[in-house]
């Protein structure tokens, strides 16, 4: 069997005295879209800053393609290749479409320092921010304050940045969250075609979406695994329906 | 309305045409007035890269302009007296020369900028303000207790320094000296905020988490602004004490630092020309309305009140919309 993509193997997160993340091991492959679903308080969000270098673990370690990349800071990790989302869009709202894409562009170039050259006429960068609008449909906006933008649209230009970043592994923060059920349906089929770039570490709470897309589902409750399996089972396990489902 | 770039212009070509035209009408006056405001338009384009740009207000920005001062008053006193400034290991005498003191003024100033950003750029917020503030205050006190540097009374420089070719004491002479200086900083600074650190300086403003998420240091980044910023506000510094042919502690002054963000706010917080203008009507204001009330300042803060609330771009943003298309 291939080797994950990204591994993560008995994380530990204590905040005083509540234990927000407990040994929670959890791993990614290929092409898959694994979910982390749970109740609110579950740990998900703290679990998604451990993987991506905001909060550091008390026990754990985290591997990307065999790497260890435990201690190291956000922007290592991020040009390491963890594309991450945020579940509150954190964009420059003041800037355009294409200016936010194009800092993805210039992150993953490894071409921080450079004061003279204007970045919007680099065509290199460019070309790039702008393809990856195109990916997610939001090629004819560049010219637009992002601050304008739908919340939806503000939701795929999140994935768009992500891409710039050529990520070995996305990781999702509820980007279905605040979404109408068109804008969810779309971002569903998307995501489902994205999977092919890179595979993605999906939390989400809508069930639809989750169960449309995830190959595997892991379920978190007060910090812990309580169940993690393929999509069809975790459906019928009598725990994860107790604890989260709602009886079916 | 009118576009920014269009006022932009205007006020360059203000700003050059005013003292050449009291020159013609012999006004050397005038023309002080305006070397005043072009020194601290240097100084606040030097701040609003911190501010404006990288978002951390900076209320200690007067240590860089002080040092500015004092470096330039150190090494001209010690020409002037002929006093060896170090005699070991190695002999290293004053200078009159306004390029080597640039340079040695700009070194000092990054240097200081470097020291106090890696502290206080450990902090955000009010706190960052305080700690600027407080590294300010320390520089002032420092400096009034310099006896040897004149402590409180400060350092007088019977002659301006020497710039090769040039007759530093014919104000317009010197004028230009500082305007073409502000130009060249207005010039790098236009390219600054559009290049790759531009962009990411102005993302890190507005999101930490993205500009990490995006494989940016964010630290190294403020840093890198803040040291540019502090070099940029010494070299004015030296300058403005070549102005006054005198450097005094009131240089570190917390009101001077205080005026520098005023500058910005009224011109426009983050725009290229907004320190300029909000310098120019500042110094002039300073002259027409201080010239009929000791009380000035109370007009000042009616206008600054007016802008806050009414304009949040500051005069540019009341003047001129966006700039609607990006090349």
């Amino acid at each position: 069997m291939n080797n994950p993509v990204l591994e993560a193997n008995k994380l530990c997160k204590t905040f005083g005295s509540l234990v927000a993340v407990q040994d929670v091991s959890i791993d990614i492959y290929k092409e898959e879209i694994h979910a982390v679903i749970g109740p609110n308080g579950a740990g998900k969000s703290t679990l998604i800053s451990q993987i991506c270098g905001s909060l550091s673990s008390d026990k754990g370690s985290v591997f990307l393609l065999g790497k260890d990349i435990t201690n190291l800071p956000t922007e290592k990790r991020a040009s390491l290749g963890i594309g991450r989302t945020f579940q509150i869009s954190a964009l420059s709202k003041e800037d355009t479409v294409l200016e936010n894409a194009i800092l993805g562009s210039v992150g993953a170039s490894g071409k921080h320092w450079k004061f003279f050259n204007p970045v919007l006429k680099n065509s290199i960068l460019r070309d790039e921010a702008e393809y990856c609008l195109e990916i997610v449909g939001l090629k004819d906006l560049i010219n637009l304050k992002t601050a304008t933008l739908s919340h939806g649209q503000l939701r795929l230009l999140e994935v768009a940045v992500a891409l710039t970043l050529k990520p070995k592994v996305f990781i999702m923060d509820e980007p279905m969250a605040g979404l109408g059920s068109d804008g969810t349906k779309q971002l569903t089929e998307f995501l489902d075609k994205l999977r092919e770039r890179a595979p993605i570490l999906l939390v989400e709470h809508d069930m639809d979406a989750v169960f449309a897309l995830a190959n595997r589902i892991t379920v978190l409750d007060y910090g812990r695994i309580i169940a993690s399996d393929k999509a069809s089972s975790i459906k019928k396990d009598p725990e994860v329906q107790k604890a989260y489902l709602g009886e079916g | 309305m009118i576009k920014e770039s269009h006022l932009n212009i205007f006020v360059l070509g203000l700003l050059i045409f005013v003292p050449f035209f009291a020159y013609w009408n012999d006004q050397p006056f005038t023309i002080t007035l305006m070397t005043r405001a072009v020194i601290f338009a240097i100084a606040a384009v030097g701040l609003n890269l911190a501010l404006g740009i990288g978002g951390f207000i900076s209320f200690g920005h007067a240590a860089f302009f002080g040092l500015g001062g004092y470096v330039m008053g150190i090494l001209a006193w010690h020409s002037q007296n002929y006093v060896t400034l170090v005699e070991w290991p190695i002999l290293i005498e004053g200078t009159k020369s306004m390029p080597i003191i640039w340079i040695i003024t700009i070194a000092a100033s990054a240097f200081l900028a470097a020291i106090i950003g890696m502290i206080s750029l450990k902090t955000t917020g009010v706190y960052f303000i305080m700690i600027t503030l407080a590294f300010a205050q320390m520089m002032y006190y420092f400096s009034t207790s310099w006896s040897a540097y004149g402590g409180e009374d400060g350092l007088s420089i019977y002659v301006r320094n020497n710039f090769p070719g040039l007759n530093t004491l014919d104000p317009i002479q010197f004028f230009s000296i500082c305007c073409v200086i502000l130009l060249i900083v207005l010039f790098f600074m236009g390219r600054l905020i559009k290049s790759p650190f531009g962009l990411a300086l102005n993302a890190s403003r507005q999101s930490r988490q993205r500009i990490e998420a995006v494989g940016f240091d964010f630290h190294k980044l403020q840093l890198t602004a803040f040291i540019l910023s502090g070099a940029i506000t010494g070299l004015s510094g030296a300058l403005f004490a070549d102005l006054n042919r005198f450097v005094s502690p009131s240089m570190f002054s917390w009101q001077l630092s205080g005026e520098f963000i005023v500058f910005i706010i009224i011109g426009g917080v983050g725009r290229l020309f907004g320190p300029v203008i909000g310098a120019l009507i500042f110094v002039w204001l300073e002259h027409l309305i201080g010239g009929i009330s000791d009380y000035w300042h109370i007009f000042l803060g009616f206008i600054l009140l007016a802008i806050v609330l009414f304009g949040k771009g500051g005069i540019i943003g009341l003047l001129s919309r966006e700039d609607a298309q990006h090349e």
